[in-house]
């Protein structure tokens, strides 16, 4: 980009004649003033971020500071912090947000573990030309509704359903409703999440390194080890920004196939109709949550590759 | 330097939104309470004295099952003759529990709402519901005596409603899992049952009161008279009951729709149910029973309530009207399985004996069906010498039960 303000200065009034309209004088004053162009490109934007974004989270954890009656669940607006006080020292509470963040990593971990060769194969191995079309594919799921796959889950996992008839003949049997369905049903939800960033890791890989790995004589463990993970684990952290968040909040498939599981997610929902300001409280906890985890990722140097 | 200054920006926008929310955020303002007499002080209101020019539309929240238009049982629809008859559109929302009830009348986007005894008084209390001018319904003279004026519809001798109908929680279980048929509540509250993992429960803080009334009759030492008027040691009893019986839950539900497939697909077995769902799953081929258990029940007792911010009140009137009419108050009713709050509805029951086979209008018969009712620290039962546990802690500890 071209310094800006740099050019209409030498030459005030090119073009002669038709310069003297409102408009073109608006222009021009934009055009001598860089602060001006800039404030009004990015104004709205700016708005709707501090106004939509910020304005609903100062809220949240405004009411968080207020009480309802306890018969008619109004909100009451007394400043109190009793709300705090009762998330951090009532046990149920920890429980819930432990088993949160619980599932969250192992959600996390699962998508690694499964995307990494998926990524791995689309951006490496595959003839060049299919490339495109398996990106595609590996996005495909995402065009389908939420609901539409939860509600698949919850008949794959139900009693007698089709994965008890496949595990049959191993005399097994599926896990049922509960945490290791909500973990296996949100590892496949956010899979393509996952998929996407390895892919684009490995896909921006330098050919020459691996080949100078190959030339000292290095074997495909050791080149993946020294060479490859260190070069797409930001990649890696990218696409767990995606995964933890994104199953940190959720609070759906936890009542289609978690069976009695309370999450946060479900415990806020549930709570969001009689006492809101409790809810509000706990909602920080995710938020909270997120952050810390944002700040950590933002060590490894994952947010610049995302 | 820079950083400080834009801190001091994002610090200054904040302090604009935090100054927004709190001058548009938060309560209706004006509500009335529970006086420490226990009495009801609803604020002032008045009740609409004549009918003006419908509206055209009616935005309604009701249970499932009482505003069927056709769509889940083509021989269900008692929707669409109201609107041909009224012009007013009818606009439901389907609530799952009590709880949801009161929250969605909050909003103020509804004019009218069935709502069960555990929701109506808080409505009242909190404003959100409008006394009901009685004579602007017609139909109203027909409904049972004993539902008229009842401490769940009404205060200090002014109606809030119209009532609609009223039934029992059941016990429902799978016919070809569960042998043999239970006969009590004790089938879900056993320690070692070998339903394990199988067993469903009503997914909201009134739930507590199933747990207390099989207490009431298994443990009668505890003294519990009534299930919604429970002194500290017959609560923790009471938690102490359903946390046990937690480690056998498979799921809870507040969704009927996910009780009937759990129910079709095995993953639920045995629990509470209403016959509307019982009917559900034995319509789409569920090996399914219901039964009122030894130990009486939970039920509810319905009124049809009118918002305090209705923006068709006339359209919800004729609503009113049209809901506890004899035909339509009979098709509810056979179709929810409750008893109808008209007692002309009983001509009008396809099966004759429905009136007699769900004791409408017996209420010698319903004194083993508590209707729900919203625990105040006055104990229910008339009790003076004991606070009782208020339904906020209903809630907290329902919360913990589940874990």
């Amino acid at each position: 980009m071209r310094p800006a303000g740099a050019g209409p200065v030498g030459r005030p009034g090119a073009g002669g004649g038709p310069g003297r309209g409102p408009v073109r004088a608006f222009v021009r004053a934009l055009h001598r003033r860089p602060r001006l162009r800039l404030t009004l490109l990015l104004s709205a934007p700016l708005a709707w971020l501090v106004v939509a974004y910020l304005g609903a989270l100062a809220a949240l954890f405004l009411s968080a500071f207020w009480t309802t009656d306890p018969f008619t669940s109004d909100v009451v607006r007394t400043w109190t912090t009793a709300n705090f006080r009762e998330v951090l020292t009532t046990s149920v509470y920890w429980h819930v947000a432990l088993r949160t963040l619980g599932t969250a990593l192992a959600v996390t971990a699962v998508d690694i573990v499964v995307a990494f060769p998926i990524a791995f194969w689309t951006a490496r191995v595959a003839a060049a030309r299919h490339r495109n079309l398996l990106v595609v594919a590996v996005l495909t799921p995402l065009w389908a509704s939420y609901l539409v796959k939860a509600y698949a889950w919850r008949i794959i996992l139900s009693a007698g359903g089709p994965l008890d008839w496949a595990l049959k003949p191993l005399g097994l049997s599926g896990p049922g409703y509960g945490l290791p369905a909500m973990i296996t049903v949100l590892a496949y939800l956010w899979l393509p999440y996952m998929i996407l960033p390895i892919h684009a890791g490995l896909a921006n890989l330098p050919e020459d390194v691996l080949e100078a790995a190959a030339d000292l004589g290095a074997r495909s463990w050791r080149t993946f080890r020294s060479v490859v993970l260190p070069m797409v684990l930001p990649s890696v952290a990218a696409g767990s920004v995606f995964t933890f968040s994104l199953s940190l909040g959720d609070y759906i498939a936890v009542q289609i196939v978690g069976g009695k599981t309370q999450l946060i997610g479900n415990v806020v929902y549930s709570d969001i109709t009689l006492d809101l300001p409790l809810a509000a409280a706990l909602g920080t906890v995710p938020v909270a949550v997120v952050v810390l985890y944002l700040l950590a990722i933002r060590r490894t140097g994952a947010l610049d590759s995302l | 330097m820079r950083a400080t200054r834009h801190l001091a920006a994002t610090a200054a926008a904040l302090t604009a939104v935090l100054a927004l929310a709190t001058a548009c955020g938060g309560s209706s303002g004006g509500s009335g309470s529970v006086g420490s007499d226990g009495k009801l002080h609803p604020p002032k209101m008045t009740a609409q004295r004549t009918l003006g020019p419908r509206e055209g539309a009616v935005n309604l929240v009701a249970w499932a099952g009482y505003v069927e238009d056709g769509s889940d049982d083509p021989k269900a629809d008692w929707v669409h003759p109201f609107e041909q008859q009224t012009g007013c559109t009818v606009h439901v929302k389907i609530a799952g529990t009590s709880d949801d009830m009161v929250s969605l009348m909050k909003t103020g986007q509804y004019d009218a709402v069935s709502a069960s005894g555990d929701a109506s008084l808080r409505l009242i209390a909190a404003g959100d519901a409008a006394p009901v001018n009685t004579d602007l319904v017609p139909n109203y003279k027909d409904v049972f005596d004993g539902l008229k004026l009842q401490a769940w519809n009404s205060v200090g001798g002014v109606a809030y409603g119209i009532p609609h109908g009223y039934g029992a929680n059941l016990l429902m279980y799978r016919t070809d899992k569960v042998s043999p048929a239970p006969t009590s509540w004790g089938a879900v509250f056993a320690k070692d049952s070998p339903y394990k993992g199988h067993i469903t429960a009503y997914d909201s803080p009134i739930y507590l009161a199933d747990a207390a009334l099989y207490l009431m009759r298994t443990r009668p030492e505890l003294g519990i008279k009534n299930p919604y008027a429970l002194d500290q040691k017959q609560f923790d009893a009471a938690v102490a009951l359903l946390r046990q019986q937690n480690a056998n839950i498979g799921e809870y539900w507040s969704d009927y729709l996910k009780e009937v497939s759990a129910f079709k697909s095995g993953d639920s077995v045995l629990g509470t149910t209403w016959q509307v769902i019982v009917n559900t799953a034995q319509s789409e081929k569920a090996p399914v029973k219901a039964v009122l258990p030894s130990e009486g029940a939970t039920g509810w007792s319905d009124t049809w309530m009118l918002s305090a911010k209705a923006k068709h009140p006339n359209c919800a009137y004729a609503w009113l009207n049209w809901i506890v009419s004899p035909q339509v108050n009979a098709q509810v009713a056979e179709y929810f399985g409750e008893a109808p709050a008209n007692r002309l509805a009983c001509d009008h029951t396809v099966d004759k004996g429905f009136c007699a086979a769900y004791h409408a209008g017996d209420s010698a018969y319903y004194r083993r069906v508590w209707f729900w009712t919203t625990p105040i620290p006055q104990c229910v039962d008339g009790r003076k010498d004991v606070t009782c546990v208020p339904y906020a802690k209903w809630v907290q500890a329902w919360t913990s039960i589940k874990g």
